[in-house]
């Protein structure tokens, strides 16, 4: 440096020459600062706009109203309303005349492509109609049915009237008849009747999410049953009984190992000892649930103790001063202290398993399953599959339905972080 | 369903010796006129307690034994003709004879296969009825032997205590034995992969290119040679896992600096939480908005510059991967930050320094090591994420530094390979587990060594 003698006044000078940089650059920092965080909230954003205005949609469909006239003989030929008459029934044969009635197709071709207009699920609802309300038969009623999802898509705008014929994916023929049933007044836009209540199903208009939801449920309450216990118990054996030793050390470093190890790697630990050793099947919530609940042990654990650490030690001091256990100091006292903190911990865990995905892809839970699993032996698929089943699939319609089940996914998300946050709020006593 | 049935049983058996155990202790008071050393319900604990553990245990026992137990007894019934065949295999032969007796017949099954399943049936019926037997055995015997233990003597509250400690003492097992399970299913198959392929190859080989065996065989396969180099996936990996650090770092350093050192208490109080969200989102919610919102507007935007942008882009993937593990980053390097005594802030100050001069040579430096370490948490964080990459960056084995072009990682080619049917002792199920092992190796080495910074620097302070 130079050894110049600077005399106070030229000191001041250079300062004050310099403040306007300094002071300029201390902005820019804070300016960077700002524009990084409304990046990262403007990400935000648009991942939660992009799948709000794609899925939005997903809720709803169009149905066309047609009359049906239930004819027992024809829909109900044994007359005992058993799923096998009702499947020998003539259900969609109905339906499309009340539609033939409407448009008018001449010839067979033109039936064809009347036909696939309305979707395959037809006979089904009808089915479903007479089953849960026999009183039916005999009367003419009016009845909604859902429209094919190319169909559909057209409505929406998503294939255009101006592509030629031979590119898009509905016919001129279907597009007329589909003008004359909207020149009716038959076309109807309104909320979905499947998205929540049908099942995984290769028709995108008749796809739901039921099956899905009722899979991550049982699973999450295998993972719940599993994890909390055995969280809880970790968390207090290392905290209140076990002795600083080179096994509880070791069982530290092994919990936050797990909490390092990639979720995946719990799919294949699953995989390989509960499915090829143990002999389990594949696929069912069971063995999803147990690898669930040891990936989200480490949370459960970590959380518990920094819950149970928080409970003072004056409360101990006071139960043992009465002359409590070390058991029930720890059952009476600080167990039911921590416990908010131990929730907190749990609800953010749960929310963990139920967003995972990669591991129940190992174990199969892939698989494709029409009918809603009943117990945790059932196979069945979880919400995060579904959505990445549906992700792949390639109709227009599946996009909404895939969005439509990442809002309820992200709705049951949401709700149990503000469930975590209010608890910790409301129930956490400061000591 | 049987088994659950059973479960209930013993749970309700040994209800019944709570009550009988409290009853026993009553009676032992009252015939020797004095209190008991415990609270009258440990006597019913412990009778329960004591009755319900070594059921349990054996009924579990049973449970996963005998299948397994079935599994190697019906060898004997399979015909030598099949076993013999070439394309003999024994899960297979076990799936078939499973479903048939569940009732799932997949067309007219061989004789052999009925035959062994009203074996397997017979089995089945036969264990039912062992398990309930020594089911019932065991819970009465032991709840009538710590019946008989209730004398005035006996301190209930102690004896119960010693096996609740031990219950407690066990779960905490359950971590090791998690770690133990995990290293035993990948190893084995590891080692018995590399025997097939040699480890130079898998580790320095420049081309994937992982085949059935059976098409190889069947001639279908260029050249019919599979190849096991793992370079393009190490490459693929890095490659996203840069692009994710190009968004994620500056996003949330300055974010955390911000946040730490700027931010009045209630603007951190709001920005907080809300990055965090971003931690919270499912990672197949992020696979879906890189696949289908990202991927297509870096395509489109990319035809205005004239460049080609492949439809699974190791952009989109790193990009949407960024965004995911900025929380990582921000939050972890906002603690650290605020980790730098205030005494620091103020000597910077006191020497007459602005705000920006403080954090960037006081602050910074001295939370460098722990900004570090929540960096290299994020890299394996990232390394690790699976669902992203499997659906945004595609499953093309490039060996490309070109961030618009299609490339693969490890976490991707162990879901493509292991989801679906698998052949087993096939040399490309078993790469997928050499591959997870590579994956643990890396992920542990990195947390260590970030775990290790953090408590290197906080010596430092404390």
């Amino acid at each position: 440096m130079n050894n110049k003698i600077i005399s106070p006044s030229d000191a001041l000078d250079i300062v004050k020459k310099s403040i306007v940089k300094r002071r300029s650059r201390d902005n820019r920092l804070k300016l960077f600062g700002r524009i990084a965080i409304g990046l990262a909230v403007c990400f935000l954003l648009t991942l939660f706009y992009s799948i709000f205005t794609k899925g939005y949609p997903g809720f709803f469909q169009y149905y066309v109203t047609l009359d049906i006239k239930f004819d027992r003989e024809r829909i109900d030929p044994k007359g005992d309303l058993s799923d096998n008459s009702l499947f020998d029934g003539e259900a969609s044969k109905i339906v499309n005349e009340s539609l033939y009635s409407i448009i008018q197709p001449k010839g067979r071709k033109e039936r064809k492509i009347a036909k696939k207009i309305v979707s395959s699920g037809k006979d089904v609802r009808i089915a479903k109609m007479v089953k849960n309300n026999p009183s039916l038969f005999g009367t003419t009623a009016i009845v909604k049915f859902a429209l094919d999802d190319d169909v559909d898509s057209f409505l929406r705008g998503y294939i255009k009237r101006e592509t030629p014929e031979n590119e898009r994916r509905i016919s001129d023929k279907a597009i007329q008849f589909i003008d004359k049933l909207n020149e009716e007044g038959r076309i109807s836009y309104e909320f979905s009747d499947y998205i929540l209540s049908g099942s995984a199903s290769g028709n995108p208009e008749m796809a739901g999410i039921k099956g899905a939801f009722i899979g991550s449920m049982l699973t999450l309450s295998v993972c719940l049953l599993i994890a909390f216990p055995l969280g809880v118990a970790t968390a207090v054996y290392l905290e209140e009984i076990a002795k600083k030793n080179r096994i509880t050390e070791f069982i530290e470093v092994n919990i936050n190992n797990l909490a390092a190890v990639p979720s995946v790697v719990f799919g294949i630990m699953g995989l390989a000892i509960f499915i090829s050793i143990f002999g389990m099947p594949r696929s069912i919530p069971l063995v999803g649930g147990m690898v669930l609940a040891l990936m989200t042990l480490p949370t459960i654990i970590i959380s518990s103790r920094a819950a149970i650490r928080a409970v003072p030690p004056s409360v101990r001091d006071a139960a043992y001063g009465i002359g409590a256990s070390k058991i029930q100091v720890i059952f009476h006292h600080v167990i039911p202290l921590a416990m908010p903190g131990m929730l907190t911990g749990t609800i953010i865990g749960m929310a963990q398993a139920l967003g995972e995905t990669a591991p129940l892809l190992m174990i199969g839970m892939v698989a494709f399953i029409v009918d809603v699993p009943n117990s945790v032996l059932d196979p069945g698929t979880v919400l995060p599959v579904q959505i990445f089943m549906w992700a792949d699939f390639a109709e227009r319609m599946f996009i909404q339905k895939t969005s439509a089940a990442i809002i309820v996914l992200l709705g049951f998300l949401i709700s149990m972080n503000a469930l975590a946050v209010y608890l910790r709020k409301k129930l956490e006593r400061r000591w | 369903m049987f088994s659950f049935y059973i479960l209930v049983g013993i749970l309700l058996i040994s209800f019944v010796f709570f009550f009988l155990g409290k009853n026993q202790a009553k009676k032992v008071a009252y015939t020797n006129k004095k209190k008991l050393h415990s609270l009258i319900h440990y006597y019913g604990l412990y009778s329960l307690l004591s009755s319900l553990i070594p059921t349990l245990g054996i009924f579990f026992a049973i449970t996963i034994c005998d299948d397994l137990l079935f599994a190697e007894l019906i060898k004997k019934y399979i015909p030598d003709e099949v076993v013999n065949s070439k394309d003999y295999n024994f899960t297979i032969v076990l799936a078939q004879i499973n479903n048939s007796v569940e009732g799932l017949i997949f067309g007219t099954p061989p004789e052999w296969v009925a035959n062994a399943a009203a074996i397997w049936k017979s089995w089945v019926l036969k264990s039912n009825t062992i398990t309930m037997a020594v089911c019932t055995i065991t819970i009465f015997i032991f709840g009538f032997f710590s019946l008989k233990k209730i004398q005035y003597e006996f301190r209930s509250r102690n004896a119960v205590e010693k096996i609740v400690t031990s219950i407690l003492a066990v779960s905490s097992m359950i971590a090791i034995l998690t770690t133990i399970a995990i290293i035993f299913s990948v190893v084995f198959e590891s080692i018995r992969f590399f025997a097939l392929i040699p480890y130079d190859e898998f580790l320095f080989g420049t081309i994937w290119n992982p085949q059935f065996e059976g098409a190889d065989r069947a001639g279908s396969g260029q050249e019919g040679l599979s190849q096991y180099g793992a370079i393009p996936l190490f490459a693929g990996t890095f490659l996203i896992s840069i692009i994710a650090l190009c968004v994620s770092v500056p996003v949330g350093l300055f974010s955390a600096i911000y946040l730490s050192e700027y931010a009045t208490s209630k603007e951190r109080a709001f920005f907080k939480p809300l990055l965090e969200i971003l931690a919270g989102i499912p990672t197949v919610v992020y696979g879906f908005f890189a696949a289908l919102t990202v991927a297509p507007f870096l395509r489109s935007s990319g035809s205005i510059f004239g460049l080609n942008v492949a439809s699974e882009s190791a952009l989109a993937a790193g990009l949407v991967m960024g965004i995911m593990i900025i929380p990582f980053i921000s939050s972890l390097s906002d603690d650290v930050i605020n980790a730098v005594p205030q005494s620091l802030r103020d000597a910077g100050y006191g020497l007459g320094s602005t705000k920006n001069e403080t954090v960037m040579k006081i602050v910074l430096p001295a939370a460098l090591p722990g900004v570090v370490a929540s960096i290299i948490l994020a890299v394996s964080r990232a390394v690790g994420e699976t669902m992203i990459v499997v659906m945004a960056a595609g499953l093309a084995a490039n060996l490309t530094a070109n961030p618009l072009e299609a490339v693969t990682t490890v976490t991707s080619q162990i879901v493509t390979i292991l989801v679906g049917d698998q052949e087993f002792e096939s040399a490309k199920t078993l790469s997928a587990f050499a591959l997870a092992l590579t994956l643990i190796i890396i992920t542990l080495a990195m947390n260590f060594y970030a775990l290790h910074i953090v408590k290197k620097y906080r010596e430092q302070y404390e």
